[in-house]
């Protein structure tokens, strides 16, 4: 049983792994260092609730000083690790004493992507990962003022949603011929562009952008090939977000779209442990197919799996993809992975809701994807994810009729 | 003690092991029915996101949150894990003449 065991990234993942930890049992050390000056927080409202509720936000936080003293585990914050001395068994602090270890576990997440075009820079493109950076968005949106998004993925058609609840213009520029990239099914992705149409939200697709202008009052000018220019106050970039890998890199760990984990969460060195956004994983449900997600649940997961890893309890990871994402009132959830699906069978759903599940060559079911307030697809959805973990093939006209309760499926 | 008992809704309106939402008075409760056919209550907003539990699912006397998979032991109220931690009041819960009632304070 190791004696000291240190996470670097206090995010959710990290979070989650100290937790387990005790629930499994571990009484030695636990030390989780975070970048960041504040207790451990969800980043889900990040883009979502931060930006509208109340008048004076707080993140939403993961771990109480109560909670952090009751389990024993030293949050060690505002400390970002500058290396890992894999020889000594020692993670290197700024202005720290070094940290030993005997098991360590690296769950720092991911950073956004910078919009590498003419004219973007620091003081004129905003970013979302952090509370910080929320707070600094929150501010600017204002009634009557302009946000442009540059990026139709989850993070920049919240934050379109989010302006529009705050009484502020927003248009999304997104540069793929479609909103919502290749995870989600087309039929779905347009039914939340439209949505966001009929909100007032401008959507510009297949744009390419050429470069960002600053205007003589302050604003900003987006200059698109063969466009008209998309003018704003403010700018976000939700260009999609990169693996923080820079530490495992640097000691040398294998890389593979992230941190390369095996089945037990394991890097390449057998006392050094990646969850969450940081790292890709083989999946067990698909194949051995390497994933890499970045996605709450799946940093929950992770941080539960690598917590039994690194005590000698775990068991190959093969936990069911699931992400969801609001727009309004409209919850889209993807349990899954629906690109593995050659048929595609829809149950009708009450209101405008539509839910379709993803099935591979052979019948199984590899996906389900749904859109529509959450209190009607929600519960379909979660018998849909126990279904595809359990490898069913459903009948595929029983999934059609919604006279057929999904539950009566799980045999 | 409960102070007063409010028809909730028919005993036969809940499917076995499911759960419907019943507002009363400017709340929100959750009503459960087991696989026993057994009744239970409980406050009806997860203490996570405040998020109607009765769109949830039910299953092994666990309700699931719809948002997050919050889960709960509806018998009891207690949370099971990540992402809650705070616990769902429970309510008494009688049947009479095919009614379901619960004991509110």
């Amino acid at each position: 049983m190791p004696q000291r065991i240190v996470i670097v990234g206090a995010g959710e993942a990290g979070a989650r792994a100290a937790l387990a930890l005790r629930e499994n049992g571990y009484s030695g050390a636990i030390a989780l260092v975070g970048e960041e000056v504040h207790l451990p927080y969800e980043r889900p409202p990040l883009s979502k609730a931060a930006l509208i509720d109340g008048d004076a936000p707080k993140p939403a936080t993961i771990l109480s000083e109560e909670r952090l003293a009751e389990n024993g585990i030293d949050h060690i914050a505002g400390a970002p690790a500058l290396a890992i001395d894999r020889a000594g068994h020692r993670i290197v602090l700024e202005d720290r004493d070094p940290l030993p270890y005997d098991r360590l576990l690296i769950a720092t997440g991911a950073r956004a992507r910078r919009l590498a075009v003419p004219g973007a820079g620091p003081d004129n493109i905003h970013y979302l990962r952090s509370f910080g950076e929320a707070q600094a968005l929150r501010r600017r949106l204002q009634p009557g003022s302009r946000l442009v998004v540059i990026g139709g993925g989850f993070i920049g058609l919240e934050l379109a949603a989010a302006a529009r609840a705050r009484g502020a213009e927003a248009t999304v520029i997104e540069m793929a011929p479609r909103l919502l990239g290749r995870a989600v099914p087309a039929e779905l992705a347009a039914l939340v562009a439209a949505r966001h149409a009929a909100e007032g939200v401008g959507i510009v697709t297949g744009a390419a952008i050429e470069r960002i202008d600053a205007l003589p009052d302050g604003r900003h000018r987006v200059m698109l090939a063969g466009r008209d220019p998309v003018d704003g106050d403010t700018i976000v970039a939700g260009v999609g977000a990169l693996p923080e890998t820079t530490l495992a890199a640097e000691s040398g760990l294998a890389l593979d779209n992230g941190i390369a984990v095996d089945a037990h969460l394991a890097t390449s060195d057998p006392d050094i442990f990646a969850a969450g956004d940081c790292c890709s994983f083989p999946h067990a449900l698909y194949g051995g197919r390497r994933l890499r997600l970045e996605a709450w649940r799946n940093a929950q997961d992770h941080g539960n799996a690598a917590a039994k890893s690194m005590l000698g309890l775990g068991e190959p990871y093969a936990a069911v993809p699931w992400f969801w994402s609001d727009h309004y009132d409209l919850t889209l959830q993807i349990a899954g992975l629906p690109d593995e699906g050659a048929e595609t069978v829809t149950r009708p759903l009450a209101g405008d809701a539509r839910l379709d599940f993803h099935l591979a060559g052979d019948g199984r079911l590899v996906g389900a994807s749904a859109v529509g307030p959450n209190g009607a697809i929600a519960r379909e959805v979660r018998l849909a994810e126990m279904l595809i973990g359990r490898c069913a093939r459903p009948d595929p006209a029983s999934l059609a009729d919604p006279a057929v309760k999904l539950k009566s499926l799980m045999v | 003690m409960a102070a007063s008992w409010v028809e909730a809704c028919a005993a036969d309106e809940i499917d076995e092991e499911d759960v419907i939402r019943f507002d009363h008075a400017g709340r929100t409760f959750a009503i459960y029915r087991s696989p026993d056919d057994d009744y239970f209550a409980t406050d009806g907003l997860c203490t996570h996101e405040k998020v109607h539990l009765a769109d949830g699912l039910v299953m092994d006397n666990i309700i699931e949150c719809p948002k997050h998979n919050g889960r709960f032991d509806y018998t009891t109220g207690k949370a099971k894990g990540a992402p809650v931690c705070v616990d769902l009041k429970t309510y008494p819960v009688r049947v009479e003449g095919g009614k379901v009632l619960i004991g509110l304070d």
